[in-house]
C-alpha cells in the first residue's frame, strides 16, 4: 500500500503570529514547526504500512524551511520525501494549493491513500482534503476519528455533533485524520540517524507542468482587503473568593441580563 | 433581484438556528433561496418562510444523504449553474465548509470559510473572520466566479422577514464519483436536552479543574439554561464526551457568555472560545492564562463558587 501524507510547516501557536505586508502569513519571523495535527496523519500512515507493507511519502509545499516538516516525518518513520518548492507559489490560496498538491500526488503516482490531517493549525479551513478529492475524483473519507483498511476497501468513523457515522470507499482514496485517531509516535533515536540518509525530491511548478498564473497571490480566487490586530479586551474584572465568589458571580450575571 | 443560496442544516427537517442566521446574511445580498437537502421539508418549510426564503429548492433523494458531503456539492453545482446565484452560503459546520470546498473546486470559485460578517461589497462580497486564534480581524473578498462563504454560527443575528418559502423540486443526476464514499452506519446521538453548544448563547465549559466530576457545571449551565462545553484535557481523561470538546481540534464556539471553570486556558482552547462575547473564568490559579481574557473572573474554587452562584441564580429566579 503506497500512501502520500500531506504535511505541512506552520508558525508555532505559542509564538506572536501576524501577517506580512501583503496580507500573507509571516514565516520568516516566527518559529515553525510540523503542523500538530499532521502528526496524527503521519502516525496513521505509518501504522497502515506497517501492518500492510508499502511505502509513505510525505508531500509538502512550502519556502525553504518546509523541508523540516518532511524531517520530522521522516524521522518519524516515512520512507521518502517530496518538497514543493517555488517562489511562484508564495501567497497561495487553498484552491491553488490543492491544484498543486493535486498534480505532485499524480506525478508520484501508485498512490492507494493521500493522507493528512484535520486541518493546518495556521490556516484551520479543514478544506484541502475535499478539494484534493474533488481534484483527483477520488473518494472521500473524511475526519476519521477510527480507520481500517480491509481488502482494498477503507471505513472510518466520522464523529459529528449530530451523528456518528461509519463510511467506506474503495481505493484509492483521500482520507483526513482527526487528533482522536492515535498517540502519534516520538521520533527515537535510531529514526533520527535513519531519516538523514532517506530521499527527498524538491519539485518546481515546472517539473507539474502548473502554469505559475494559477497559483500565488495574482491566481488566488479571494483577495484580502484588510488584516487588524483584534483590540486588546478590556481588563476585566478579577475578584479572590474569600466566601462570597459564588453570589459576586450571580450578581455579574443578572447585571449583564444573563441570568 | 439576484438570487442568493443557503444550504438548509437541518435533522429530518428541524431547522438548526444557523439557517435563520444564513438566510439573514443572505437577504443583504440578494433574494435568499433555500437549498434543502434530505427529508422533512414539511416541517421546515415554515421555519424557512419566516427568515425570508423567497424559494426553497427541495431535493429529496436518499442517494444524496447516504453518501458524504460530495453529492450535495454536485446539487448546488447544477443550482449554480441554473441560478447564477450572487453568492452560496453554507453554515462552517465541518459538512458545510467540506461541501463548499467542493463546490469551489467545481465552479471555480473563490471560497471564504468561518466567515463572522458578510456584506455587500469588494468585487460583490465582503467578509470578516477572525486569524490566529482571534488576534487579528481579516476582511476578503471573493475575486473569482460565485463567491461561496461559510458562516460560523452565533456571529450574525437571526432577523425574521416573511418570504414566500416557494416550494422548488429538483431533480439530481449524480455522478459516480459522488457517490463513492457511502454512508454504511449511522448512530444519532441522545439529546441532552441542553442547548445545541455551536448554537448556545451561553456556554458553561469544565477542564481539569473539575477532576471528573462535571455536576457543579452542568447544575450551573442549567440553571441559565446554557449548554455544557469541555476542555481537550478534560475530554482526553474520559471525563466528558468528545461532542462538547471546546477548541481549535473540537467545536468552535462565540456565544453571547462563555464562562470556563477549571480551564487554564491554553491557546488550542483559547483558539475554540476567545470570539465569545463576555468571558467569565473561575479557576484556583490566579496566574492562569484564562484570566486574560476574563470580563469577569474569579479565583476560587469551582466546587465552591459555582453551587454558590446556581443558588443565587435560583432564588432570583423566585
Amino acid at each position: 500500500m503506497n500512501i502520500v501524507v500531506c504535511v505541512k510547516h506552520v508558525p508555532d501557536a505559542q509564538s506572536d503570529r501576524g501577517f506580512e505586508a501583503d496580507h500573507t502569513t509571516d514565516r520568516e519571523g516566527v518559529d515553525g514547526l510540523l503542523s500538530e495535527l499532521d502528526e496524527y496523519a503521519i502516525e496513521a500512515a505509518l501504522a497502515l504500512v506497517e501492518a500492510a507493507g508499502g511505502e509513505v511519502t510525505a508531500l509538502t509545499i512550502g519556502p525553504d524551511d518546509a523541508a523540516d516538516a518532511i524531517k520530522k516525518a521522516l524521522q518519524m518513520g516515512a520512507d521518502k520525501g517530496v518538497h514543493i518548492l517555488d517562489d511562484a507559489i508564495a501567497g497561495s490560496d487553498a484552491p491553488a494549493t490543492s491544484l498543486v498538491l493535486a498534480e505532485a500526488i499524480t506525478k508520484i503516482g501508485e498512490v492507494d491513500i493521500v493522507l493528512t490531517g484535520m486541518a493546518s493549525t495556521d490556516g484551520t479551513m479543514g478544506v484541502l482534503p475535499a478539494m484534493l478529492a474533488e481534484r483527483l475524483g477520488l473518494p472521500q473519507i473524511t475526519l476519521a476519528s477510527e480507520l481500517s483498511v480491509e481488502g482494498g476497501t477503507a471505513r472510518i468513523r466520522r464523529d459529528g455533533d449530530a451523528a456518528s457515522e461509519s463510511i467506506e470507499a474503495t481505493l484509492p482514496a483521500v482520507v483526513s485524520v482527526t487528533d482522536r485517531i492515535n498517540e502519534p509516535r516520538y521520533p527515537s533515536f535510531k529514526g533520527i540517524m535513519a531519516a538523514k540518509k532517506k530521499p527527498v525530491e524538491t519539485w518546481g511548478l515546472a517539473d507539474l507542468g502548473v502554469d505559475a498564473a494559477r497559483v500565488g497571490l495574482t491566481g488566488a480566487w479571494t483577495r484580502v482587503l484588510e488584516v487588524v490586530p483584534r483590540p486588546p479586551r478590556a481588563a476585566g474584572q478579577i475578584i479572590t473568593d474569600e466566601g462570597a465568589g459564588g453570589r459576586a458571580l450571580a450578581e455579574f450575571l443578572a447585571t449583564h441580563k444573563f441570568a | 433581484m439576484t438570487e442568493v443560496l443557503v444550504l438548509v442544516d437541518h435533522i429530518d427537517g428541524a431547522v438548526r438556528k444557523t439557517t435563520g442566521e444564513l438566510l439573514t446574511a443572505a437577504r443583504r445580498l440578494g433574494e435568499a433561496s433555500a437549498v434543502f437537502v434530505g427529508t422533512g421539508f414539511e416541517a421546515a418549510q415554515a421555519d424557512l418562510a419566516r427568515y425570508g426564503a423567497a424559494k426553497v429548492y427541495r431535493v429529496e433523494d436518499p442517494a444524496v444523504t447516504d453518501h458524504l458531503v460530495a453529492p450535495t456539492a454536485e446539487v448546488l453545482a447544477q443550482l449554480v449553474a441554473q441560478a447564477s446565484p450572487a453568492a452560496v452560503l453554507l453554515p462552517s459546520s465541518p459538512e458545510g465548509k467540506e461541501t463548499a470546498a467542493r463546490l469551489a473546486i467545481k465552479t471555480e470559485s473563490g471560497l471564504i470559510t468561518d466567515a463572522i460578517d458578510v456584506q455587500p461589497g469588494g468585487d460583490g462580497v465582503q467578509t470578516q473572520q477572525s486569524a490566529f486564534a482571534a488576534a487579528y480581524t481579516v476582511s476578503a473578498t471573493i475575486t473569482r466566479g460565485t463567491p461561496i462563504v461559510t458562516i460560523k454560527p452565533n456571529s450574525i443575528a437571526a432577523e425574521e422577514a416573511p418570504g414566500a418559502a416557494a416550494e422548488e423540486t429538483v431533480t439530481v443526476t449524480l455522478s459516480e464519483a459522488a457517490t463513492a464514499a457511502r454512508i454504511v452506519d449511522r448512530t444519532e446521538k441522545a439529546a441532552s436536552g441542553r442547548p445545541q453548544l455551536t448554537e448556545a448563547a451561553i456556554v458553561v465549559s469544565g477542564g481539569r479543574g473539575t477532576g471528573g466530576d462535571f455536576n457543579p457545571v452542568e447544575a450551573f449551565a442549567d440553571s441559565l439554561g446554557a449548554a455544557v462545553g469541555a476542555s481537550r484535557a478534560a475530554v482526553d481523561a474520559g471525563w466528558y464526551p468528545h461532542a462538547n470538546q471546546v477548541g481549535q481540534t473540537g467545536v468552535q464556539v462565540s456565544p453571547q457568555l462563555y464562562v470556563a471553570a477549571g480551564i487554564s486556558g491554553a491557546i488550542q482552547h483559547r483558539a475554540g472560545m476567545q470570539t465569545s462575547k463576555t468571558i467569565v473564568a473561575i479557576n484556583k490559579d490566579p496566574e492562569a492564562p484564562i484570566f486574560e481574557l476574563v470580563d469577569f473572573g474569579i479565583v476560587g474554587d469551582l466546587f465552591t463558587v459555582l453551587p454558590q452562584a446556581t443558588e443565587e441564580i435560583q432564588a432570583r429566579k423566585g
